[in-house]
């Protein structure tokens, strides 16, 4: 009966003793303790995600590098690509415009050749009008000295006329 | 038969009891530890809990028992 | 004892594994001590009971000088020296009609059958079974009837500082000596990592914050109930390994049913108020059950809240007096068959017994603080439905 009725001082004394246990310990013990301790994995945790946004960001400098350098690789071949099709519009145009400067040339010869043909054939034609009138001249006063070939010339000139 | 025997009597039937309660609860935990050996912690830590409880009702009869034994001391 | 020797060969192994995995690297020397301990503390009991017991003619009774070690007591009694009691006296307070009354245990001059008077502050007090009494006025000499009962005294309210209570404080020196160290050493090392015994206690506390707290009371509340279970776990511990110690004279505090009833009494008090409308919503008018089962659950739930801190208060205290009770009785298998050839046996089973007992200590600290846990959390839980 004894060992399972409490005993009335050892009820008082273990009460103030465990609060004042659980209250110095709680101060002093527990809150230090458990700070460290829960301190300590937030820190593990937040170094560890530390660590992997730095593998992320490397992966995210390693993927730029990548593409800077398929970048550059491209801009070069534009460029190249650039540079060829200029050359090749420069020769073309080049060879274009000799065209038709050539062609001009040739059109503005050929109306020359034209021009003093024409002019040649006018003083030809004023040439041989003189020439002709110089002709008829000496003939038509050789003619007119004596009235019988007068009288000929106009009745030949006549019946010419007539026939026209 | 004293009294003190018949209260050592009463101890073993509890006894008895919670024996049987409480191997069927290590039978089964240790058969699930087992089967599921990744849960092995869970396991082991419900199988105390509960082996804890049915040996409270021992020793409910324990106390009893020594509640009868004692006056005659 | 047979419940203690069912948790062991159970359960024993893998939690010992999982409390001192962490500490593995100190394993081997934790274990010398503890073996070494243990072989001076065996051969302190033999050699304690032998001294006191085995020297008269008169019938050596088990049964008392079990209930001695058991029970609390107003002396330290050390050894016996020549037939003579080697003891620590320690201080009587006690509450009189008259105020307070205090003198040393020494004045009763080891007597505990009432028969040394101590006449102190206008009272007359005998000590007779390790309760103290107070002799009627007028009275001189103790009187018993037949059935060993003190007729001409009554008992004062008694507060004074017993073996129990002595040992209690010396508990609380040492656990507050070992947590000031380890939270020193928190605070010394710059990055938060303990050193020396910080670094033994870590895992202690960080077990019962993972395993008991977290999984029991969940994540949001549990860090309230922290320093309470903290404190239990560790209160429990050390007493039950102090009441182990055979040289203190197996001070048997955690297996004092005051002692219990007052820790059981405050997870009482604490989930009682820590109680939510949910709580007692399932304790008065259990949800998602037809009415008439409703009233028919009312009183059962109300009897399981207290029946609760009881089965605490019963387990503990049972458990760890069944352990000393056992080890007490191989002991005195000895000098019950009055031969030396039985002692080697009874040496070999009490040891055994006492390193099962060593593990209970921890298992029953763990199962009252995990309990603990399971009904705060059962207070504090949200609906979820």
């Amino acid at each position: 009966m004894e060992l399972v009725n409490p005993g009335f001082g050892l009820v008082f004394w273990t009460a103030i003793t465990f609060l004042i246990l659980l209250f110095i310990l709680r101060k002093f013990a527990w809150k230090p303790i458990l700070g460290a301790v829960s301190d300590r994995e937030e820190g593990i945790k937040d170094a560890l995600a530390s660590a992997e946004k730095a593998r992320q960001e490397m992966e995210n400098l390693t993927a730029d590098n990548e593409r800077i350098l398929q970048e550059a690789r491209a801009e070069r071949e534009a460029m190249l690509k650039d540079a060829r099709d200029m050359k090749n519009k420069m020769i073309s145009d080049a060879k274009e415009e000799a065209q038709a400067q050539a062609s001009k040339m040739i059109e503005q010869a050929q109306a020359a050749i034209e021009s003093e043909k024409k002019a040649a054939m006018a003083e030809l034609k004023s040439h041989v009008a003189g020439l002709s009138i110089d002709i008829a001249e000496k003939v038509v006063r050789d003619e007119l000295s004596n009235k019988d070939k007068q009288l000929k010339l106009v009745e030949g000139m006549l019946g010419e006329a007539t026939l026209n | 038969m004293t009294i003190y025997g018949i209260a050592a009597i009463g101890a073993g039937l509890a006894a008895i009891g919670a024996g049987m309660g409480i191997g069927k609860i290590g039978g089964s935990a240790m058969e699930a530890m087992a089967r599921q050996p990744e849960m092995h912690g869970k396991i082991q830590s419900s199988a105390l809990i509960l082996a804890a409880f049915v040996e409270a009702v021992a020793l409910f009869g324990v106390v009893v028992a020594l509640l009868q034994a004692a006056p005659a001391a | 004892m047979f419940v203690n020797s069912f948790n062991v060969r159970t359960f024993a192994p893998n939690l010992k594994q999982g409390i001192f995995n962490p500490v593995r690297m100190r394993i081997n020397t934790l274990k010398n001590i503890i073996l070494s301990a243990l072989f001076i503390a065996v051969f302190n009991v033999s050699f304690a009971s032998d001294s006191k017991e085995g020297d008269g003619d008169e019938k050596f009774n088990p049964n008392e000088m079990i209930m001695h070690h058991v029970k609390d007591a107003h002396e330290f009694h050390i050894i016996d020296w020549n037939k003579k009691p080697i003891s620590l006296p320690l201080p009587i307070i006690l509450w009189t009609d008259n105020g307070l009354t205090t003198f040393m245990s020494s004045g009763f001059h080891h007597d505990d059958s009432g028969k040394e008077i101590v006449e102190k502050n206008g009272g007359k007090f005998v000590k007779f079974h390790e309760k103290i009494y107070q002799l009627n006025d007028g009275e001189t000499v103790a009187v018993f009837n037949d059935k060993h009962e003190l007729t001409n005294a009554v008992k004062p309210l008694d507060f004074s500082i017993t073996r129990n209570v002595f040992m209690m404080w010396v508990s609380v020196i040492v656990l507050l000596f070992i947590f000031f160290s380890a939270a020193r050493s928190y605070k010394k090392s710059k990055n938060n990592v303990p050193s020396g015994i910080g670094s033994f206690v870590e895992p202690l506390v960080v077990f019962v914050r993972d395993e008991i707290a977290r999984p029991m009371i969940g994540e949001h509340k549990y860090k309230r109930y922290m320093p309470y279970l903290l404190t239990v776990f560790f209160f429990i511990w050390i007493n039950n390994i102090f009441g182990l110690i055979p040289i203190l004279n197996g001070a048997n505090l955690s297996g004092n049913i005051a002692f219990t009833m007052v820790l059981a009494l405050f997870t009482f008090i604490i989930t009682t108020l820590s109680g939510n409308k949910n709580y007692w919503q399932h304790i008065f008018w259990m949800p998602g059950v037809p009415v008439p089962m409703k009233i028919f659950l009312m009183p059962i739930e109300i009897i399981g809240m207290f029946t609760k801190p009881i089965s605490l208060m019963i387990r503990l205290f049972a458990n760890i007096t069944a352990g000393h009770i056992i080890i007490l009785a191989l002991m005195s298998l000895i000098f019950i068959f009055k031969s030396v050839a039985i002692a080697p046996v009874s040496v070999a089973f009490s040891l055994f017994i006492t390193v099962i007992e060593i593990v209970v200590t921890a298992i029953q600290a763990y199962i009252f603080t995990i309990l603990s846990a399971l009904y705060f959390g059962m207070a504090t839980e949200e609906a979820h439905h």
